[in-house]
């Protein structure tokens, strides 16, 4: 670990280097996560996925991309036509602004024209809640989008988004309580340097905290068995009955964002963030850890049905939320004691 | 300089949320614009440094308005508008505006009158959180547990009123119930 006082000065350059390589990345993702996505879950169904488009379909990204720009951009006739074009933009421009405040990569310095990249482009010091704030106000982009577009199923998918926001963002937020006291502090940078140097990862301590996380993560990003948003089976495609085109893509780019952005948390959160792991450079560990999230989120959706409105709202109050508080509580009273 | 403009931004994106939230007949278009004004106001606190209280605001008021808008789709068509009724425009008018005019003279009168100063002071070298939590817990404590105490009752009385008939499930006891939602739901009673 480099000493506080040692570290650079955070240049502009560098935090629009970081910026640009967020955007980058994640965006690039969010796309080749379609991909990864069908192919996971093929190869879990005993199916091949994609395979015409390309060798093993891998070039199948770019013509759903060539269809999704070049398709007949619709707005229903009775739509509230400015709140049906602003919900998309919602959904993703907070999952991007979200990830302003994620550390993705460690601390590096670029070689030859020697400028400092910071670990996160924008170091706030209620960083954890910032990101969290910001993933709930994306939720209004569901919630808008179902309203606005004058579809039966559309009303009840936003519904369904209130209900289940209402729920399960008291989850999020007591369970990521326990971990923030004990580091004490709100800022992701302290998160990862307590878990620096060989200590322990943090769900060794709060492994009940890690798994409420997780959850109530599901349903934040609306992943199967938590997808009552958009189910096909009940409500045709909730909130995105009535979109076509590149309005439907931002939905889309939002929630993979969404589902990189748990990844993140959660890794730098309970699993150590971005330090070195024995020989294993950090940055190698967190795209390792980030990548498992992801994959852990498409393996969950291989395997299990998606639950019932009342069951996800019995399954948040009845059953989470208690846990969440005892587990506070637990934490508080050893945190006395000790 | 660049607070300035930001200031100023805020400040007039704020006014206009807040006068579409009034003026609006649809009821979306208000809930909206509401939403949006509360997130912009938190600008405010992230120009002022307060990270900690701009970062709350975004948090409560992301979910009260959610929970408006849950009242709202349940009571109006949100994509029509609504027809209002007035029985008296010109009082409504006049109240409505007095009060506005006394708030404004009772939240300006001393800031004009005399120079405002921070009886707590910001603490130099601690973070935005603790220095809320040491004011909170020294200068403000018994308020605070008063509070605490308030949002218990509020919350025990809430879980009566609405909690009569919890365990009655509408949908298992259905008449088309079958008994694999029991074993779905596992010992969920």
């Amino acid at each position: 670990m480099v000493d506080a006082t040692m570290l650079p000065e955070v240049t502009a350059a560098g935090v629009i280097i970081k910026a640009i390589l967020i955007l980058a990345v994640i965006a690039g993702l969010a796309g080749f996560g379609t991909y990864i996505e069908r192919k996971i879950l093929a190869f879990m169904q005993r199916r091949l996925g994609p395979m015409h488009v390309g060798p093993h379909g891998v070039l199948q990204l770019a013509a759903d991309g060539i269809k999704l720009f070049t398709k007949e951009d619709i707005i229903p006739q009775h739509a509230n036509k400015i709140i049906f074009a602003i919900a998309p933009i919602i959904t993703a421009a907070t999952a991007f602004i979200a990830l302003a405040a994620v550390p993705v990569f460690p601390d590096f310095t670029i070689p030859f024209i020697d400028v400092y990249v910071p670990s996160i482009a924008s170091d706030i010091n209620v960083g954890i809640l910032f990101v969290l704030g910001m993933m709930a106000a994306g939720l209004y982009g569901p919630l808008l989008a179902g309203m606005a577009q004058s579809n039966k199923w559309g009303i009840i998918g936003s519904a369904r988004t209130a209900i289940q926001f209402l729920s399960y963002e008291v989850v999020t937020g007591l369970s990521i309580l326990a971990p923030i006291m004990m580091v004490g502090s709100l800022s992701f940078v302290d998160f990862n340097n307590y878990q620096a140097d060989g200590a322990l990862w943090l769900v060794v301590y709060q492994p009940v905290a890690f798994v409420l996380f997780l959850i109530a993560g599901f349903a934040e990003t609306n992943r199967t068995p938590f997808d009552l948003l958009e189910h096909e089976a009940e409500i045709i495609s909730g909130y995105v009955t009535e979109y076509s085109g590149m309005r439907w893509g931002l939905f889309f780019i939002g929630e993979y964002a969404n589902m990189i952005t748990i990844g993140i948390i959660a890794s730098v959160v309970f699993l150590g963030g971005y330090n070195d792991f024995w020989f294993i450079p950090g940055w190698i560990m967190i795209i390792g850890k980030i990548a498992f999230s992801f994959f852990f989120m498409l393996w969950v959706r291989a395997s299990w049905p998606h639950v019932r409105p009342d069951q996800l709202m019995w399954l948040c109050w009845k059953v989470l939320m208690p846990l969440a508080v005892i587990n506070i509580l637990i934490t508080g009273l050893v945190m006395m004691i000790v | 300089m660049y607070e300035v403009i930001a200031f100023y931004v805020f400040a007039i994106s704020t006014t206009i949320l807040f006068l579409i939230t009034a003026f609006s007949k649809n009821v979306l278009y208000a809930m909206t614009a509401l939403a949006s004004g509360m997130v912009m106001i938190s600008g405010f606190f992230f120009l002022l440094g307060a990270d900690f209280l701009g970062v709350v605001q975004l948090i409560v008021y992301v979910g009260a308005v959610m929970a408006l808008y849950a009242f709202g789709m349940m009571f109006f068509d949100a994509t029509k508008d609504i027809k209002e009724k007035h029985q008296n425009p010109t009082l409504v008018f006049i109240l409505g505006g007095l009060m506005a005019l006394v708030f404004v003279i009772m939240f300006s009168a001393p800031i004009i009158g005399e120079n405002v100063q921070a009886i707590h002071p910001v603490i130099e070298g601690v973070g935005n959180a603790q220095a809320v939590g040491m004011v909170l817990f020294t200068k403000y404590l018994v308020a605070f547990e008063v509070a605490a105490v308030m949002l218990l009752v509020a919350m025990i009385a809430g879980i009566i009123l609405a909690g009569k008939k919890m365990d009655y499930s509408l949908t298992t006891n259905d008449d088309t119930y079958d008994h694999e939602d029991e074993i779905l739901k596992g010992a969920g009673k």
